[in-house]
């Protein structure tokens, strides 16, 4: 995208998204006094009360931090992309693909009720598919935005499933309700996989190890995009849902390890395949792994230096990496490349630009006075107050914090600073559209580092108390916390982080050799997808053999089998019963179907087998009239009408019926004889006991006096029990509908 | 098929058995018969008819496509049980009109009830025929 020619780009796709996030983000932001109060607020509309499912929303200072971070980050992604992507064919769509995703974000973070939340998260599932796949041209974008859906998509039905266990157990979905109940869940027995479910969702959420592949995957999509989900918004939806769960299901060994376990291995993996790449948005990408992993690895713990560590580290990371990823999306539009070996001394030319980066880059090394600095004093201190083990969680946090001075040096010093390459020529200033979010962000970063108690009282401090409640306070935030163990181990990071800055190329061309050779779970992820569609393949061939006397004799000696065990299991004996007392006429409609049956099973014509079979049914419904159900009876006619004329039409063009596969019919035999014998003693067994008539007492009292008809069947079918009816007449469309389009459908070669 | 007792026949048949389709409807709720028997006997007419004269003809003599009947006939039948929703029943409960009741006979019945019986004796004949005619397009 080329921006040094002029375009328009004040247009109503670009700039009503920026108006819905601002306008929202002015909404959240009033309410930041009433929340840094230590209050709370809750919406509700009842939805289905029966089942439990409300539109109720909940405020407290976890959801409004998140909140302010989507609509406020969002408001600057939007007025950037509105110049990013100005004159783009496709700009409205991007517009209404990015705020239809923002409001479902929104949605996720405030839902108190826990199935709410489950359709905003899946809806934040749909729409970063979309926005992954904008670029739909290209196969690369394609496969990342599937597999980036199958995989959240996967971990959301895991949610759902763990959700459903969780209002099972409680009582209830709303989560404010459940997080003041302690021990509710963690005492159940069903904790085990109420977690396993639950962080199943949130790990893929928030690309953990195993499941981290897709989001440097996403990466495919354009620039913005990166920047607002891949950074600040949806990745962290599962540190969202593990935040809001953590009242209720932390405090275990399981919850604990997990976490921990989960949230650094991740983190050094991604802080060290960050330093591996040259595509500076991929770096970056690798990044955010890292800081998902840091928080969850915080989140497992309980103390108030983590969980202020956690906090404070959201808000911190939310805001230099959507400023950075900005910034790589200027260098690409205005240069039109991103790789780190050919970007070089670009700061003269874009000196804002340069300065920006520089600040968000230095929050992200962690140097004072910024905000990352206390996020990583805090990180420090959390460290050491860990459950697990202190030293092995502060060494992996030293490392990730020193590959991150690394990176930031990477992606903001030297492409614009360093003189060890060819400077790129004639490259101009971004437009200041594009230069507000990365300049916003990271003067915030600033802003917040030398006046961290503006940010502590009215987001940190309550963002910790929804967390952990008022067990423990919140850590204070300061710049200088004395000569301390969480100092020391800053300027060992900064000793480590400059000494990675300066063997950066040979670090990475070793990692390079190291990870080529080594199984990647992205081509493991291809593996899987084709075998999951060749087993199907294979089971679909083994089962639908497409023979129709197959079907018939799989469904008929399975039912036979299930009838037979049943009854063989459940009860004893076959009941006697008397000579039936029947009149002649019943006995001549007995030898009727008698005949009819016969008939059917010896011929070798189609019509006459249809003839025979049209006997039978005659015979049923004649059944049904000597027992007085004249409606039965008269749906039974003509419905054995309508099939004989039916298969009539059929068999005309249809070859005489084979004798060959007549070899097959001793079997056949056994089993329509086998289920004629348990259908009869079934019979007999049910008419052995006395009949329950209450249902038929009801229908006979109440459908004159209280439906106002003398015929019980229809009352039954049109008034009483309409419902089913109508879900009858339902299925008969579809069979309809199904009829026809399979009709109508030619075979495959017919086609052109 | 090119019978010309046959057509002469089933041209006659089909008006009679549609006659009778709508008589079976409309007595269902007191004796034998109502939406689903009825919807049957009307197809009935239909199905002969087309074998009689083709199915090009028979669709003609339908005037509507069946898929549609079966559609309208679904939307009839919930119109019927949302009816109930506007005197704050419950979805489904029958809604009755007597016209010139007096003290000896309940007058004119007409209900929601009937109503959906409608509808479902729609659906039955304009799947059947949708089924049927596209069977015998297709052989």
């Amino acid at each position: 995208m080329d921006t040094s020619t002029p375009t328009r780009w004040i247009t109503p796709a670009g700039l009503i998204p920026v108006a819905i996030a601002g306008s929202l983000f002015v909404w959240f932001a009033q309410m930041i006094p009433v929340i840094a109060a230590g209050d709370t607020l809750r919406f509700l509309w009842e939805w289905v009360p029966s089942l439990g499912v409300n539109f109720s929303f909940y405020i407290d200072g976890l959801s409004l931090t998140f909140a302010l971070l989507i609509t406020g980050i969002g408001a600057l992604v939007m007025l950037y992309s509105a110049r990013y992507l100005a004159g783009h064919v496709h700009q409205a769509r991007f517009s209404l693909f990015l705020t239809s995703f923002m409001l479902s974000m929104i949605g996720l973070v405030l839902s108190d009720n826990l199935l709410i939340l489950f359709v905003f998260w899946e809806l934040t599932t749909i729409t970063s598919y979309l926005l992954i796949g904008f670029n739909h041209d290209t196969l690369k974008a394609r496969r990342s935005a599937l597999q980036a859906l199958m995989m959240t998509g996967v971990g959301g039905l895991a949610l759902l499933a763990g959700i459903i266990l969780i209002g099972t157990t409680a009582g209830t979905f709303e989560m404010s309700q459940i997080n003041q109940m302690p021990g509710v869940l963690t005492q159940s027995v069903m904790y085990l996989p109420i977690l396993m479910l639950v962080l199943a969702g949130a790990f893929t959420k928030s690309a953990q190890m195993p499941f981290h592949f897709w989001l440097p995957n996403a990466m495919a999509a354009p620039t913005p995009v990166s920047a607002y989900l891949h950074s600040a918004t949806m990745v962290k939806a599962g540190i969202y849902l593990l935040a809001r769960t953590h009242p209720s299901l932390s405090g275990t060994d399981v919850w604990l390890w997990t976490l921990t376990i989960a949230g650094a291995v991740t983190m050094v993996f991604a802080s060290i395949m960050a330093l591996r790449q040259t595509d500076l948005k991929l770096a970056l990408a690798y990044t955010t792994l890292m800081a998902l992993g840091a928080l969850t690895l915080l989140l497992g713990n309980e103390s108030g230096y983590t969980i202020t560590a956690a906090a404070t580290f959201l808000i911190v990371h939310s805001l230099y990496k959507a400023a950075l990823f900005l910034v790589v999306g200027i260098m690409d539009a205005q240069t039109g490349t991103r790789d780190a070996d050919k970007l070089f001394g670009m700061g003269k030319a874009m000196p804002i630009t340069a300065i920006a980066a520089g600040i968000a880059a230095l929050s992200m090394a962690g140097f004072p006075p910024f905000l990352g600095f206390i996020g990583k004093e805090l990180k420090y201190a959390g460290a050491i107050a860990v459950a697990s083990e202190p030293i092995i969680v502060a060494g992996a946090f030293l490392i990730a914090s020193a590959l991150m001075v690394a990176i930031a040096g990477i992606v903001s010093f030297r492409p614009f600073w360093s003189k060890s390459g060819t400077p790129i020529a004639g490259v101009k200033e971004a437009p200041w559209p594009m230069l507000v979010g990365p300049v916003v962000l990271a003067s915030m970063g600033a802003f917040f580092g030398i006046f961290p108690d503006v940010l502590a009282n009215s987001l940190v401090n309550p963002t910790v108390a929804a967390i952990i409640g008022n067990a423990e306070p919140a850590k204070e935030l300061k710049l200088w916390a004395g000569v301390n163990l969480p100092l020391f181990l800053s300027i060992a990071t900064f000793m480590l982080g400059f000494t990675l800055y300066y063997y950066k190329i040979q670090i990475r061309t070793a990692l390079i050799r190291m990870t080529t050779a080594a199984p990647s779970f992205d081509n493991g992820w291809d593996t899987l997808m084709a075998g999951i569609a060749s087993g199907s393949k294979a089971l679909t061939r083994m089962i639908q053999t497409g023979v129709l006397r197959q079907y018939m004799f799989v469904t008929f000696a399975t039912a036979l089998v299930a009838m037979g065990a049943t009854l063989f299991i459940r009860t004893t004996g076959i009941p006697s019963v008397g000579w039936p007392d029947i009149e002649l006429w019943d006995w001549l409609v007995f030898l009727l179907v008698l005949l009819g049956a016969g008939l059917t099973v010896v011929t070798n014509s189609r019509i006459t087998a249809i003839a025979g079979l049209g006997v039978v049914g005659i015979g049923m419904a004649m059944i049904f009239i000597l027992f007085s159900a004249p409606d039965v009876a008269i749906t039974q006619l003509l419905v054995e009408t309508l099939v004989v004329v039916l298969f009539a039409a059929a068999a005309l063009k249809l070859p005489e019926l084979d004798k060959e596969r007549l070899g097959a019919r001793p079997l056949d035999a056994l089993i329509a004889l086998g289920f004629g014998v348990v259908t009869t003693i079934i019979v007999m067994k049910v008419t052995a006991g006395p009949i329950d008539r209450e249902l038929t007492t009801f229908f006979e009292t109440a459908s004159w006096p209280e439906a106002f008809g003398q015929n019980i069947v229809n009352v039954i079918l049109v008034d009483f029990r309409a419902l089913d009816t109508f879900g009858e007449i339902a299925v008969v469309l579809i069979a309809a509908i199904s009829i026809f389009a399979l009709l109508k459908s030619k075979p495959e070669e017919d086609k052109p | 098929m090119n019978s010309v007792i046959l057509i002469a026949g089933a041209r006659l048949q089909a008006v009679l058995l549609l006659v009778f389709s709508a008589y079976m409807l409309l007595r269902g709720h007191n004796a034998p018969g109502g939406g689903f028997i009825g919807g049957l006997i009307a197809a009935t007419g239909f199905v002969v008819y087309a074998i009689a004269c083709g199915t090009q003809d028979a669709r003609k003599a339908l005037r509507f496509d069946p898929g549609s009947i079966a559609g309208a006939g679904l939307g009839i039948a919930l119109f019927a049980g949302v009816m109930a929703v506007f005197w704050g029943d419950a979805f489904f409960t029958g809604q009755w009109l007597f016209i010139g009741a007096t003290e000896d006979s309940k007058g004119l019945p007409l209900s929601s009830v009937l109503i959906f019986d409608i509808g479902v004796y729609l659906v039955v004949l304009g799947a059947v025929l949708s089924i049927t005619f596209s069977l015998e397009e297709a052989v």
